[in-house]
């Protein structure tokens, strides 16, 4: 037998009783008798779905079964089981403004501007009143940022804080809708901020021109009730996480590449965090990013709207935010599903037990010096040519071979009319097409899939074969300028 | 209703001034009889790690402390106060889902450092909202 002790407020759903004596070998069957003898104990101490309630702590005698077996912990002849409320609360989510509450009443041009949100229930004034007094943080202002900020921005988020150190760039224009042609060489921040403010005069952006970094993401984060990661690489994304738990904060978490995105609502007060799901980074090189894998433009669109759509209920408290759940997007099936997340209850930042509790060196811990370091380890003794070099050879008539070892697609793009076309995979089984008597020169895009050729060739036992630094790309920049670039 | 013994309200209130810009919490002990009657208050330190602005918690140890406080002294815990730094005296959205039936919570508003309103609420049975209820403070 063991013994339940039950806390004061629920000592009236078990007549009264302080305590109850239970015949149960593990804490879930204790709790299961006990709720079996006083069924409306029930509801205030699992939810819904059957779990335990998150504010619901259990103790075996001195230990909190959370560090012990949980659920399964044994209790033993004589064992005392105390149930122990957790006891919270707190403001509202937009009362976390530094040096006092602003009366947020609304104007004339206000209530017009929002009515198609004043009559809606949901929002209505009190909800708009909410909208405005939310200061909304986006880390980077690109393919997700883009959507994300405009809609905030017209939904009437009172302070909108942006991110980033980048420059408006050609490429960029095909999925990030807050620039157009004449920002292209602007800093981003100062192209989206006026973009911004001319959608709505109300809305207070605050840019943050900086790269996001240990040092300052504390500081810049304390401002702000939400965070929204539209970030497009890893050390950036554990930082934002980081960051979140030590502060608190929820973050709108979107992710995208080719055709698949995926979103979730991180917060480690209410469901688990990135760490939870991802708890390392995909070794360095192994993921592509937009830059290298691409992106369909119009990708970044959907995940942003959904990351604004949760920033919102966040705000206003209403529906059911993507906490514990991370959906899936496939565009090219337009299939949408989603996976249930648990918290991970040796997560190294929002478990009990962290062990890390402040920002470290995200950069160092994805691996990135490591696999810069290696790659030019590989690269470095290969011999290469300049296109300078390249020109030259191709202009005196020079008897060599010009491999590609791009993929069709990109050689639909641009390429050299007399090049031999090799994609790098299919090099292996295709060397019949090449001779170790000629001089050979490979290139690529940038100059690092070639490297690898080149090695390969190498290795094979092909001796007078070189790289082209700087790939076609660095061609089309120094010697044919009317060559497209991508 | 219920009923405070005279200057627990000024306690409250001195404690949120205290804590302010962060929140305070304390105890709420008493008679659970005919009448709900607080003779008694206690501070309690905010364990919240961070946040502490806005969001208040009490550790597992200091409650079952609290409970074995009540247990001796022949009273009943009956509920716990707050206050809410630049916000008004209305318990939030995350205060309904941590409150548990029976107990009573007090929300106490301190703007700019001055405190002000409370308010006093209690979970309705179903866990759907808060209910209102009178304050009375005792006149001696």
């Amino acid at each position: 037998m063991a013994r339940i002790l039950l806390p004061t407020p629920l000592r009236a759903y078990a007549d009264g009783a302080a305590s109850v004596e239970v015949d149960a070998a593990t804490v879930a069957a204790a709790l299961a008798e006990l709720v079996a003898r006083h069924p409306q104990l029930r509801k205030h101490l699992y939810d819904d779905t059957g779990r335990v309630r998150s504010f619901v702590n259990l103790y075996k005698n001195d230990e909190d079964v959370r560090y012990l077996e949980k659920e399964g912990t044994l209790l033993a002849e004589g064992d005392l089981l105390s149930i122990v409320p957790s006891i919270a609360g707190g403001a509202e989510i937009p009362s976390l403004r530094r040096g006092g509450a602003r009366d947020e009443g609304l104007s004339n041009e206000e209530i017009r501007r929002y009515s198609r949100h004043l009559i809606m229930p949901e929002v209505g004034v009190e909800g708009q009143k909410k909208l405005k007094a939310a200061r909304v943080l986006a880390i980077g202002a690109g393919g997700l940022g883009s959507p994300l900020a405009v809609y905030l921005a017209a939904a009437g988020i009172g302070t909108i804080g942006l991110v980033d150190h980048d420059v408006v760039d050609d490429s960029n224009l095909q999925r990030q809708i807050l620039y157009g042609v004449s920002d292209v060489g602007r800093p981003k921040l100062q192209a989206a901020a006026e973009r911004l403010r001319e959608m709505n005069p109300n809305v207070d952006v605050v840019p943050y021109e900086t790269r996001l970094s240990s040092e300052n993401a504390l500081e810049i984060f304390r401002d702000y009730d939400i965070v929204a990661d539209g970030t497009d690489n890893f050390p950036t994304r554990y930082l934002v996480n980081d960051a979140c738990v030590l502060t608190g904060k929820p973050n709108v978490y979107a992710s995208i590449f080719r055709f698949e995105g995926q979103a979730s609502v991180f917060w480690a007060e209410k469901g688990p965090c990135y760490r939870c799901l991802y708890t390392e980074p995909p070794p360095p090189g192994l993921v592509p990013s937009c830059a290298e894998g691409g992106v369909l433009g119009i990708l970044p669109g959907l995940l942003g709207v959904i990351q604004a759509t949760e920033t919102v209920k966040l705000i206003l408290g209403s529906g059911e935010p993507l906490i514990g759940r991370l959906l899936l997007v496939d565009a090219l099936s337009m299939r949408f599903r989603e996976l249930k997340l648990r918290k991970n209850s040796n997560c190294v930042i929002c478990g009990p037990n962290p062990t890390v509790t402040k920002l470290i060196d995200y950069a160092e811990f994805c691996g990135v010096p490591q696999e810069e370091a290696r790659v030019a380890a590989s690269t470095s003794g290969l011999p290469e040519v300049t296109v300078q070099q390249l020109k030259s050879m191709r202009e005196s008539g020079e008897d060599f071979v010009l491999v590609d070892v791009r993929e069709p697609h990109e050689i639909a793009i641009c390429a050299f009319p007399d090049s031999v076309k090799i994609p790098l995979g299919t090099l292996p089984q295709n060397l019949n097409k090449l001779s170790t008597a000629d001089e050979i020169v490979v290139h690529c895009k940038m100059g690092g899939r070639s490297a690898k050729a080149v090695q390969f060739l190498r290795d094979a036992g092909f001796r007078k074969v070189r790289n082209l630094a700087g790939g076609i790309d660095r061609w089309a920049q120094e010697i044919e300028p009317r060559m497209p670039r991508y | 209703m219920i009923a405070l013994a005279k200057g627990l309200l000024e306690q409250i209130r001195a404690h949120g001034r205290d804590a302010y810009p962060e929140e305070c919490v304390g105890a709420l002990l008493g008679q659970k009889g005919e009448h709900v009657r607080v003779t008694h208050v206690e501070r309690i330190a905010n364990a919240r790690g961070n946040e502490r602005a806005r969001r208040y918690e009490v550790s597992p140890d200091d409650y079952l402390r609290l409970e074995k406080l009540a247990l001796e002294v022949g009273l009943d815990l009956l509920g716990f106060y707050h206050s809410h730094p630049d916000h008004p005296a209305a318990p939030s959205a995350y205060d309904r889902e941590h409150a548990f039936p029976f107990f009573h919570y007090l929300v106490c508003a301190v703007a700019g450092g001055h405190p002000g309103e409370i308010t006093a609420w209690t979970l309705a049975e179903d866990r759907g909202e808060f209910e209102r209820e009178s304050i009375l403070e005792d006149e001696a």
